[in-house]
């Protein structure tokens, strides 16, 4: 087997077609999208240089630096509810309800396999304020609180989508990182209890320690997902009010398809890209900081 | 046996890459539209018909016209149809457009078929006043048609207009009746009618956040009672802003309506159809909307003798009148122009013969083509309608009609926020301002 791979003409044989299908579908247009991020124009009339204008455009748009400011704002509110979140059930699934916690975690897994659509429908009539009261309404009503109309404001509207997308993602980090914690060896566990070390010190210096590469993964994931938000809020109120919870990537695709400005949809998905790519390569390099340290 | 496998791998490789090629090629060969004949009278070998998934009455109407009167067009020339959801139609005309594969008729965006727009540069646009001239059949356009997109696209005709909607408000004759109030004449009038209502409990006017438009539009009807019919066009020509006082007054009248209650509470999230049922219900006393609403409003399980309709109210004082009917033809259907020959001259002719007459007789609704054969049972809501349209002696567009895309759906997605208040008049006429400075 060595012989036939150690052959490179029989592993470009291999390689070359997966490796041409991979460069038609995503080098190329990546190419192409930062190619137009210096033109305007459209596949019928063709396109013209403009140099740095649709840069210069980027800052100077209040809706995108809005959208930017959006963006960021949920990635760091999401993010830290996911991973916290998911870390406490974790160590919940392993230590207190250990094997118990095969129910609990498919019930709390259920949400991420339904349709976005579908929660966000669900989500906007839980929330609702006319033409009846949702239930989150009528609970507030019924507690002498005044109904609230959570998608008239951003700030309303973002504590709703916030909810609604911790609800629908959190099953899947509380998972990726119950995997992580269950590699942890049961004998050192022992060990740290027969020395003494119970609850949050347990899992201040043993847990946490030796679950810190699972859970830098799960950060950077977590950030890049929540980076490129999409059809949640699209579906649940399409970045409303006005475009007061618009992400950025949502104003990218109504920029390129709905108003046909491909060249400056592609500086806002250039900017999308940076963004990830700065905050997985600033993760990265605090982790190999922390390490080398210790 | 190395030298063997290197010849193999060759082979292998540029079989791969002509098979590769070919199929490419292929892909980029043209459309099913291209005629194998080559005769340059025909080019189209089918009534290809591109419209928005969310047009299931156009699609029904052509449908009807295939089947019947236009049988004979459709044995020439067999019609087909493709819908694709409004979110991606104009991503999908313009990919087409560039690969010169648009179908005979299809739903372009306003802004690609002006005078300058991408299509009618590129020479993808039928002038539909030319052919129906050149049919004989150009006068089976209603005036009031013709007259809205004469004033839209500034005197071409690109569009063919197989819808015809004027606006207004919907109301609930019963507690109009029940509260003694009259049809308002002035927007002070509206205003005395919907605060009765709503210290009856009724809510008075209803509209829907998630349709934008159907808020906005109340703005376009302030500006064009208080400033004249012409007041947009100004702001096109560039002689008015739409954040000049006299325009942002506008925004402000209709942000203190929502202030004071008059519309639905939680307008934001609402949807047309709970907007049309609380109409339908008389939970709402009033709604401004379109009259293709009447074909909801015709369907049988609606009592429409409970429904009426009035034009938007004049403004005391003001330069525009309560008679200035605005009007739209719905969204454009454009013909090609490289695949227009004698055969789909040969449906154009049917449709205009036939689409006005059909369209009320199947749906109730009006076309922009003239009713040619009278139509029997016509509901009564639907025929004051018409003779409404009949007396118009000027229309008017609606408040976006000469807006980029970016203005419209700016438009519409702020207009919820406007009316609760989340956004000031100044802040909502600025972003249209800008919106229409930017291009």
């Amino acid at each position: 087997m060595r012989h036939v791979l150690g052959n490179k003409k029989v592993a470009a044989a291999f390689l070359g077609p997966a490796l041409l299908v991979y460069i038609g579908v995503m080098v190329v247009p990546v190419i192409w999208s930062f190619v137009l991020t210096v033109m305007n124009g459209s596949p019928v009339l063709g396109f013209d240089w403009v140099g740095w204008d649709n840069f210069a455009r980027f800052f100077r748009d209040p809706t995108a630096r809005h959208a930017l400011w959006f963006t960021i704002k949920y990635a760091l509110v999401m993010s830290l509810g996911q991973v916290v979140l998911g870390y406490l059930m974790a160590i919940l699934y392993v230590f207190v309800l250990k094997k118990l916690s095969t129910f609990v975690r498919t019930m709390v897994f259920f949400p991420v396999v339904l349709p976005s659509v579908a929660i966000s429908l669900l989500f906007s009539r839980l929330f609702a304020v006319a033409p009846q009261l949702g239930p989150v309404n009528s609970l507030l009503q019924a507690i002498g609180i005044e109904p609230v109309d959570w998608f008239a404001t951003g700030s309303a509207a973002f504590v709703v989508i916030v909810i609604m997308d911790l609800w629908r993602t959190v099953g899947f980090y509380a998972v990726l990182l119950f995997a992580g914690l269950v590699e942890i060896p049961d004998e050192v566990i022992d060990s740290a209890r027969v020395d003494g070390a119970g609850g949050l010190r347990l899992i201040r210096h043993i847990v946490l320690p030796m679950s810190l590469p699972v859970l830098l993964s799960t950060i950077i994931f977590s950030l890049n997902n929540c980076l490129k938000v999409f059809d949640s809020i699209l579906a649940l109120n399409n970045g409303g009010p006005g475009t007061a919870t618009t992400p950025l990537n949502l104003y990218m695709f109504q920029t390129s398809f709905l108003y046909s400005n491909y060249g400056y949809g592609s500086v806002l998905a250039l900017v999308i890209t940076v963004l990830c790519l700065t905050v997985t390569l600033l993760i990265f390099r605090s982790s190999r900081r922390d390490l080398t340290e210790s | 046996m190395a030298n063997q496998v290197r010849s193999g791998l060759s082979r292998g490789a540029v079989l791969a890459l002509s098979a590769t090629l070919a199929l490419t090629l292929a892909g980029c060969s043209g459309d099913s539209n291209d005629n194998p004949s080559g005769d340059p009278g025909n080019r189209a070998t089918e009534f290809s018909v591109l419209i928005t998934a969310e047009n299931s009455a156009g699609a029904d109407m052509l449908q009807r016209l295939a089947e019947g009167p236009c049988a004979e067009a459709n044995a020439a020339l067999p019609y087909t149809l493709d819908q694709t959801p409004s979110a991606q139609m104009q991503q999908k005309i313009l990919l087409l457009a560039g690969q010169d594969a648009l179908p005979v008729m299809f739903a372009a965006g306003q802004q690609f078929i002006y005078k300058d727009g991408q299509l009618a540069a590129a020479g993808q646009v039928l002038d539909v006043k030319d052919a129906l001239t050149d049919l004989g059949v150009f006068d089976l356009i209603t005036p009031a048609a013709q007259s809205v997109v004469d004033q839209l696209y500034d005197g071409e005709f690109p569009t063919l207009p197989l819808q015809f909607n004027t606006e207004g408000i919907f109301y609930n004759k019963t507690l109009f009746a029940q509260h003694g109030l009259a049809v308002p004449e002035t927007v002070d009038d509206l205003l005395e009618a919907a605060r009765t209502l709503k210290a009856a409990g009724i809510t008075p006017f209803v509209a829907s956040g998630k349709t934008g438009w159907s808020i906005s539009r109340w703005v376009g009807e302030f500006i064009f009672r208080d400033l004249g019919a012409d007041a947009m066009m100004r702001v096109r020509d560039g002689q008015a802003k739409l954040t000049d006082p006299e325009y942002v007054r506008a925004a402000q009248r209709l942000q203190d309506m929502g202030l004071e209650g008059l519309f639905i509470n939680g307008i934001t999230n609402v949807d047309m159809d709970t907007a049309l049922n609380q109409l339908f219900t008389g939970q709402a006393a009033m709604m401004y909307n379109l009259t293709n609403t009447l074909q909801r409003i015709n369907d049988p399980s609606v009592n429409t003798q409970d429904l009426g309709f009035f034009p938007f109210p004049a403004i005391t004082g003001g330069k525009g009148s309560i008679d200035d009917l605005p009007a739209n033809v719905g969204s454009p259907n454009v013909l090609s122009a490289k695949l227009y020959g004698p055969n789909v001259g040969v449906w154009l002719r049917c449709m205009a013969e036939n689409y006005g007459s059909i369209s009320m007789e199947a749906q109730g609704v009006y076309s922009g083509f003239k009713i040619n054969t009278p139509v029997p049972n016509i509901a009564p809501l639907t025929a004051e309608i018409q003779e409404r349209i009949d007396a118009a002696t000027s229309t008017v567009l609606w408040f976006e009609a000469l807006f980029n895309q970016k203005a419209t759906t700016d438009a519409s997605n702020n207009a919820a926020p406007l009316l609760t208040g989340a956004m000031s008049a100044e802040e909502y006429m600025s972003v249209l301002q800008a919106d229409l400075e930017e291009g």
